[in-house]
């Protein structure tokens, strides 16, 4: 397409600033990690004074950042497991079975995604404290509770990111598998998910992400020794004396991984995320 | 997408071509998706739909913190929950109306601008340029970071007396503006929002554009069309399907938005800044009164409801007129 000079110089001027608008936090945050503590408890300072890397030690006493962690590690890495694999059942009978119930059942899933998140807070809160104190299994101020939660926050978006995947993956391949003499769990095993590798991955930081950035549920849900890294961060974050250049070195840690992994898996995510809405 | 095994309840029909040891397994066929969906359909129910209707039923209810450990004993309240929010001479019912005024202003800011430079961006990084990769992947890492470590990085830049904002305005000493108490709050809290959504339309725009014909351009621009024609009969008709979608889940996602708030200004929002899920939350655990708090959540999703159908229904009629 042949375009005229202006949408050249439109395009120099709106992604400039686009790009300052995005880098500024960004370079807040990179900037502010290194430096020594003096800097970030007077005016703001454009570069470090010196450059430390002692805050990304002393954060891990300042706060119980380890504990954070782990937790988050392992209330989002179960939750990513189990989405994952609760997804692909899903999807596999969506996206290669007729039966009735099918589309109420997507729409249904789907639609959970829309509702505030406030709304089945209350309820989800108290179902759980009852179901503590009627059989002893606690699923309030739990890992395990939290588990369950996230679980469904990611399942919608994924079981549908997959069954569009599935829908690509020509039926031939299964009937192949079927003719073998395998049965359709075996073919969904044996052929499907192996072709789908890329979708489950995207499917996978999905969830991931979901779980890894939660706070509403997590500020509710946890207590002092599930607390995981969003509750533990923000609480710190909003104290009266805060080490910022701690926080920003802590903010850098947790994102770090979690970009790495979207920007190397971007092109399947992209696909994945956009394949609803385009169609 | 016709499904491979979709023919075995058509089977009958043409039973007599098939051996009649068969017949056993369709039975377990028909049962199998169900069963592949029953993990899936009982995890939803656990924690979306029981708790959903649970809600609802706790909003007529007297659910106040004397009756949390023993909730199912809480008297009824009949509409009362309700009455006492609607009531707007009261405090909760002024606060409350009051509430759902800021977030439908931030919400339509919010959700505008958003639009407004996802839809900017993806159309001027339509055609190739040197760095064009690299600054699609630079755009999209609000999007990707853990949206705390994003709102905490934003909280301390908008610190009054050591943030880089009022660094970059030159402002320091005795009248630098405070952003994060006050009026400032909510469009402190209208630009962090932008920040974190405008790459989601972004992204999505994005790939609306892909889907476009090449020809399409082709064909236009060998009838002499110009770069803002074929925007206006290309580009801005084939993203209307995009555009509907994509502006009602900002919509929602920003109308609902708990976590920008409670992130950037911790327990107490300030009163200039508080969505409504804040203000659900905090009066729902400052004053341990589930049973208001869950008619307020019940009345928000009546009117998200409300406004998707009303929505759907408008964009809907429009995109046939057009087609």
């Amino acid at each position: 397409m042949r375009e005229p000079r202006w949408v050249g110089w439109a395009r120099r001027l709106v992604l400039g600033v686009l790009a300052l608008f995005t880098g500024l936090p960004l370079y807040a945050m990179a900037a502010s990690a290194v430096k020594p503590l003096g800097d970030v408890q007077r005016d703001w300072r454009w570069i470090p004074s010196t450059i430390t890397f002692r805050p990304f030690a002393d954060i891990w006493t300042t706060i119980p950042l380890g504990r954070y962690f782990l937790n988050s590690l392992v209330v989002s890495g179960a939750a990513t497991a189990l989405s994952v694999a609760i997804a692909i059942l899903a999807a596999y009978a969506i996206s290669r079975f007729r039966f009735p119930g099918r589309r109420v059942f997507s729409i249904t899933v789907l639609s959970t995604q829309m509702f505030p998140g406030i709304l089945f807070l209350l309820p989800l809160f108290l179902i759980f404290v009852n179901i503590g104190n009627a059989t002893g299994v606690a699923l309030y101020g739990s890992r395990l509770g939290l588990v369950l939660t996230y679980l469904t926050f990611s399942l919608p978006f994924a079981i549908w990111m997959l069954a569009g995947y599935f829908d690509s993956i020509p039926k031939e391949l299964d009937e192949a598998a079927l003719v073998d003499g395998t049965g359709p769990v075996g073919a969904l095993l044996r052929v499907v998910v192996p072709a789908a590798t890329p979708g489950i991955v995207a499917v996978a930081i999905y969830s991931f992400m979901t779980a890894w950035g939660e706070v509403l549920f997590a500020s509710v849900m946890t207590d002092s020794n599930t607390r995981t890294l969003a509750v533990g961060l923000q609480e710190y974050s909003t104290e009266v004396q805060v080490y910022w250049n701690q926080v920003m070195a802590a903010s850098l840690i947790v994102s770090v991984p979690i970009v790495a992994g979207f920007l190397l898996l971007q092109r399947f995510l992209v696909a994945g995320l956009t394949a609803g809405a385009v169609k | 997408m016709t499904a491979l095994l979709d023919q075995a309840p058509a089977a009958p029909a043409a039973g007599d071509r098939r051996p009649p040891r068969r017949r056993p397994r369709r039975g377990r066929r028909v049962a199998l998706p169900y069963l592949l969906l029953l993990p899936a359909l009982v995890l939803e129910l656990l924690v979306h739909l029981v708790p959903m209707a649970v809600g609802v039923w706790m909003s007529f209810r007297k659910l106040t913190q004397f009756y949390i450990r023993n909730w199912s004993a809480a008297p009824h309240a009949g509409f009362d929950n309700y009455r006492v929010m609607l009531d707007f001479d009261s405090a909760v019912g002024r606060n409350l109306l009051h509430s759902f005024g800021v977030t439908v202003a931030f919400t339509v800011l919010s959700v505008g601008a958003a639009w407004l430079l996802g839809t900017a961006a993806a159309v001027l990084m339509q055609s190739r340029f040197r760095g064009r990769g690299p600054l699609r992947a630079f755009f999209l890492v609000p999007y990707a970071l853990p949206m705390y470590a994003a709102v905490i990085t934003w909280a301390f830049m908008l610190q009054r007396d050591t943030g880089m904002v009022n660094g970059l305005l030159g402002r320091d000493g005795p009248d630098a503006p405070f952003w994060l108490i006050g009026g400032n709050s909510f469009w402190s809290l209208v630009v962090v929002s932008v920040w974190r959504t405008w790459p989601f339309a972004f992204l999505i725009v994005m790939a609306g554009l892909q889907n476009i014909p090449r020809d399409l351009y082709e064909a236009a621009a060998l009838d002499g069309a110009g770069w803002w024609r074929q925007f206006r009969t290309i580009t801005q008709p084939m993203l209307r399907p995009v555009n509907q979608v994509l502006l009602l889940v900002l919509f929602l996602w920003t109308f609902n938005d708990f976590n920008t708030p409670y992130v950037l200004f911790g327990e107490s929002a300030p009163r200039e800044a508080s969505l409504i899920s804040i203000h659900i939350y905090q009066s729902s655990f400052v004053t341990w009164n589930f049973g208001l708090g869950s008619a307020m959540s019940v009345l928000l999703l009546l009117f998200l409801l409300l406004v998707t159908a009303a929505y759907l229904a408008v964009t809907s009629r429009r995109r046939r007129i057009h087609a």
